[in-house]
């Protein structure tokens, strides 16, 4: 009897040994870029152009740049997605050509960033000719993030009880009304949640952006959506392996910056995402 | 196997004598009329060969074991049927004389015919908006209109005095006797026909219960109701009539108090003495 008692003491150590090992890499990460970053922030760096080939100066195009390119690919995505994992959950039928259309979504999440690069610059840059820019970038990261958008939204409408379906159509509504009325508004928490996945995967993502839209040096704000930017984790790859001799809190400062934007967006759609979770 | 089949012939044939005298008989104009129904679910057959007569302003019950096929029925007579995947039906049901599947359209048949589930399932929202979600979604926006039907339907349920000080709070907050008549009086605001019961007290205490079988009589006066129960007593309780489902056969359907006292059907017996099912 004893011996059990020991024996799950030592199975409880191991569980709390693993998730500290789990959580320790995000503390060490954080640390790093906030120890190393910190004393790069100032209103210099966020506000202004850079200078002296990147080594002096600030950020700001990046920001701006990736800032553009999450609001752009979401606007495109979000709507899509939502709309097309309404038409498979609510309404399809389970037939072959359902079956295939799935078979798809799940290899379109399997595919490598770089591989949906060389395609965005084949389709919008070269034969739609979009050309480099912000709505080559765009398009190609909406379409990478296709996938967890209609995974995770139809996740949430899966998760609506059939019950409040039933019942809505009992009481006379039309099949879409049902949906309009009681199925969208209780699965939108989960819906937001696939939009702010997407957020952090579209700021970060490097490869696609290389091929579609982001600019080496580009000292000035874009006008229109054919304009090309820079972006905050090409510019990161740059200033930390392409030019020698600049500060190293420029390169932690970089990443800091980044971190932080995916931080506040994904806080502004969990405000959003708790709101609606109210309204309930 | 030749024993089985023969057995199935002999409750076909039961069944058939049995729609001649009690199941169709004496109303020539009945509300529901429905004629040689057959449901499969892929290739499972859940309902064979169905016809029986449902008259105005009665209570039919109907009973019967798991898998009896009744509340396949019961889903048909809304056409709630419809979303199952894989379903096979023939035959036919006539509303006053009109084709549900073919003559009316499913939106407007739901608002004739309404439905009170096995669990009371309020939607998420206020007691109010419980209320009114049918006559709002059918374009009814008229706000004094709608705080009458309100008050109107509750108190049909008697619910009213339970919650008139607290419509504007979430349904999913009163218990669950209370969300069961707040299902019934959510259904009565689209002023349905019939209304049909799906084992509407399977979760509820006796004396909501009391409060459900009730109301179910009051409501006999102006609707016609359909009852699927599990629950024999109830049948016995409420029931005008009550018809007796195994493994999708009507066996028998009679007057409640024949069904109870002097069933003509061995298995019927057998089943409400609770020797199966």
């Amino acid at each position: 009897m004893k011996n059990e008692v020991v024996k799950e003491k030592i199975g409880f150590g191991v569980l709390l040994l693993a998730t500290l090992l789990v959580v320790i890499p995000v503390l060490l990460i954080i640390w790093l870029i906030l120890s190393k970053g910190w004393s790069a922030l100032s209103w210099e760096f966020l506000f202004t152009m850079p200078r002296d080939g990147m080594r002096a100066g600030g950020i700001f195009p990046a920001i701006v740049g990736t800032f553009y390119l999450v609001i752009a690919s979401i606007a495109f995505s979000l709507p899509i997605g939502v709309l097309a994992a309404i038409y498979l959950s609510e309404y399809a039928a389970d037939n072959l050509l359902t079956r295939i259309i799935n078979l798809a979504i799940i290899n379109l999440a399997g595919v490598s960033s770089v591989v949906f690069g060389l395609f965005g610059l084949s389709l919008f840059v070269i034969f739609l000719k979009f050309g480099v820019s912000i709505i080559s970038g765009a398009l190609t990261l909406g379409i990478m993030t296709l996938p967890v958008i209609i995974t995770t939204t139809r996740e949430a409408l899966r998760a609506v009880p059939k019950s409040y379906r039933e019942v809505s159509l009992s009481l006379g509504a039309s099949r879409w009304q049902t949906i309009r009325h009681s199925v969208l508004p209780f699965a939108l928490p989960g819906i937001l949640t696939g939009a702010i996945l997407s957020i952090g995967r579209v700021a970060g993502e490097t490869a696609p952006i290389l091929f579609t839209v982001a600019a080496f040096y580009l000292p000035k704000l874009p006008h229109t959506l054919s304009d090309q930017v820079m972006a905050l984790p090409y510019h990161l790859y740059i200033v930390t392996t392409q030019i020698p001799y600049i500060p190293e809190n420029f390169r932690f400062g970089t990443a800091l910056v980044l971190v932080g934007l995916v931080l506040i967006m994904n806080i502004t759609a969990v405000i959003i995402r708790s709101k609606y979770r109210k309204r309930k | 196997m030749g024993h089985a089949e023969k057995k199935r012939c002999d409750m076909t044939d039961r069944r058939e004598a049995n729609n001649s005298s009690a199941g169709q008989a004496d109303h020539p104009d009945p509300k529901i009329k429905v004629r040689e129904l057959t449901i499969h679910y892929g290739k499972v057959r859940v309902l064979n060969n169905l016809s029986l007569d449902i008259q105005k302003n009665e209570i039919l019950s109907v009973i019967g074991p798991a898998n009896s096929g009744k509340t396949s029925f019961l889903r048909s007579l809304n056409r709630l049927n419809d979303f199952e995947p894989n379903i096979r039906m023939s035959g036919s049901i006539l509303l006053d004389g009109r084709n549900i599947y073919k003559d009316l359209d499913a939106e407007g048949l739901r608002k004739r015919v309404g439905m009170i589930f096995a669990l009371p399932i309020p939607l998420p929202r206020s007691i109010h908006d419980n209320i009114t979600y049918g006559p709002r979604l059918a374009g009814d926006h008229d706000k004094s209109a709608l705080d009458q039907l309100v008050e109107d339907s509750l108190k049909a349920a008697y619910l009213w005095d339970e919650v008139k000080d607290r419509l504007r709070s979430s349904a999913l907050k009163l218990s669950g006797g209370q969300q069961q008549r707040l299902c019934i009086a959510r259904t009565l605001a689209l002023k349905p026909e019939v209304i049909l019961f799906d084992e509407p007290c399977s979760g509820l205490d006796p004396i909501s219960t009391a409060k459900v079988e009730e109301s179910m009589m009051e409501l006999k006066k102006n609707h016609t109701i359909v009852l699927v129960t599990n629950n024999t007593k109830q049948a016995a309780r409420v029931g005008t009539r009550t018809a007796f489902f195994l493994m999708g056969d009507l066996v028998e359907i009679d007057s409640t108090e024949k069904i109870f006292t002097a069933p003509a059907d061995l298995r019927t017996n057998d089943y409400i003495i609770g020797r199966f099912g």
